[in-house]
């Protein structure tokens, strides 16, 4: 069975946003941009790990931060952050 | 003769008086303060006297010139920087864009580092633990961090460093970025801002014990005067473009500015002449000149009573009294750190473009300094050298001695 979705692009998009800014001349509602890659869209790895800070606070879980850090693209970060939501619903 | 000669052509302005070069020309000219008193500071919270008067640029929204992503990770100092290289660009009518990132560079003066963000991150780390102290704490405090947000935001990649030396530091910046230029880089962002008037930086700042108490901001920060009981720190600076003058030339760019001489020394009194009349002397030696050929001073002006005594004693010294017309336009902004010299770099440079000596408003000259400060207005002025002194705390001295060609008034005069 396809698991649900914890964590989605958009969520993403809102966190970007408000830890490391707007990306310039793109529209964050495009959810095509999912494979777009980081640096093209002008997020370094520190906005990444500011996001992933933010993130596991306000999920309340300890994500990978290294892991997202080194996330080439938006789709990849998503992926991560529910792989790991998902491990963390089945230890409990 | 100097193989490659470096010249200002573009300078960019933030300070209290004015935002933007036009602003803070037409202010400066017009003796428009940029001291205010704060109401924001809490007195009751020290032990002792607490300076209440303070150059702060008031009304300025970042969002109104940088895109978000920039907004976030920098300090109010680096934003400063930011908005003033693109005005010195625009001014030197130079698009950033459109040069070869591998020829530019950049190097700035620094003195504080992003004070404020670091500030709030601290309040984040002690009251909500270290998880919320921001990633991009990481640099915005730094004391590089202008040079390196400068050379990411405009795309320069060439040489880029940063000097810290107290209010010495744009004239010692400006003298690495002649360096640089004459070794073959072709463009170099120079100058410095700072901002630390928060509550941090005023602390760190009143620990000096330097400032003036007076809640007046007229008559607050009053150099060469026999009132003057210290100076006013204030924020902003100015960023300015530095090339070669082939360069300048070639793109038939009409009032260059040479950076002829320039000469750093360290004397750790302040009350000694010594290291001053060194680097006069010193900048002047670099310029190939004499003291005959310098037509103006943009004096120190340390608003400090020993220390107004020795810089006087030294221009006394090298250009004998009342010799030479000096002139301390900061008193309108305070002093500004490594914003300090940047700013009245840019200032001479609207000197010599312009032939109008800025004056020094609100100083009772002491005549017994033997200096020709100008107090009442502005004076006409065909100059063509003009030195610029600073001093920085711990006993950095800086000058640097700023040339109009000849051959600009003839090639600009030809310039369609």
């Amino acid at each position: 069975m396809e698991k649900d979705a914890l964590f989605t692009l958009a969520d993403l998009w809102a966190a970007l946003r408000k830890c490391a800014g707007d990306v310039e001349h793109v529209s964050l509602a495009d959810e095509d941009l999912g494979e777009t890659g980081f640096n093209e869209l002008g997020y370094d790895s520190l906005a990444l790990i500011e996001t992933a800070a933010y993130l596991t606070e306000r999920l309340g879980a300890k994500l990978p931060e290294e892991a997202l850090a080194a996330a080439a693209t938006p789709n990849a970060f998503v992926e991560v952050v529910n792989e790991y939501l998902h491990d963390a619903e089945e230890d409990h | 003769m100097r193989s490659r000669r470096a010249v200002i052509s573009g300078v960019g302005v933030v300070a209290p008086n004015g935002f933007g070069v036009q602003d803070y020309w037409q202010a400066t000219l017009r003796g428009s303060t940029g001291l205010r008193r704060r109401e924001s500071v809490d007195v009751n919270a020290v032990d002792r006297p607490v300076p209440r008067v303070a150059g702060e640029i008031l009304d300025f929204d970042p969002n109104d010139y940088l895109p978000s992503r920039m907004v976030i990770q920098t300090d109010r100092t680096t934003q400063f920087a930011l908005v003033a290289a693109s005005e010195s660009f625009r001014d030197a009518g130079i698009d950033p864009e459109q040069i070869d990132p591998e020829s530019a560079g950049v190097v700035t003066a620094s003195s504080s580092g992003g004070l404020e963000y670091g500030q709030r991150e601290l309040q984040h780390l002690w009251q909500q633990g270290p998880r919320a102290v921001s990633a991009y704490m990481s640099y915005a405090w730094f004391y590089a961090v202008n040079s390196g947000q400068l050379s990411i935001y405009n795309n320069l990649r060439s040489v880029t460093g940063v000097l810290v030396s107290d209010q010495a530091g744009g004239i010692d910046a400006l003298g690495q970025a002649r360096r640089v230029v004459e070794a073959g880089t072709e463009i170099v962002l120079t100058g410095g801002t700072d901002a630390s008037l928060c509550p941090y930086g005023w602390a760190a700042h009143r620990s000096s014990c330097r400032i003036s108490l007076n809640t007046d901001p007229i008559g607050a920060y009053v150099p060469f005067d026999e009132r003057a009981t210290g100076y006013v720190p204030g924020e902003g600076g100015a960023i300015l473009v530095l090339e070669s003058i082939e360069a300048a030339y070639c793109r038939r760019f009409p009032k260059p500015i040479l950076v002829s001489g320039y000469a750093a020394g360290f004397d750790p009194n302040p009350e000694s002449p010594r290291g001053m009349r060194h680097v006069i002397c010193g900048a002047i030696a670099d310029a190939g000149l004499d003291p005959g050929d310098i037509d103006a001073i943009f004096a120190d002006a340390a608003g400090i009573l020993k220390e107004d005594a020795a810089e006087a004693e030294a221009i006394c010294s090298v250009f004998g009294a009342f010799a030479i017309p000096v002139t301390a336009p900061k008193v309108l902004n305070g002093r500004l750190f490594s914003g300090g010299s940047s700013l009245d770099l840019a200032t001479a440079v609207l000197a010599l473009r312009e032939g109008v000596l800025p004056h020094t408003p609100g100083v009772h000259i002491n005549e017994g300094y033997g200096i020709d400060l100008i107090v009442d207005r502005p004076r006409e002025w065909a100059g063509r050298h003009v030195l610029v002194l600073a001093r920085g705390r711990g006993g950095f001295h800086s000058a640097v001695v700023l040339t109009r060609p000849d051959d600009a008034i003839a090639r600009s005069d030809a310039t369609p």
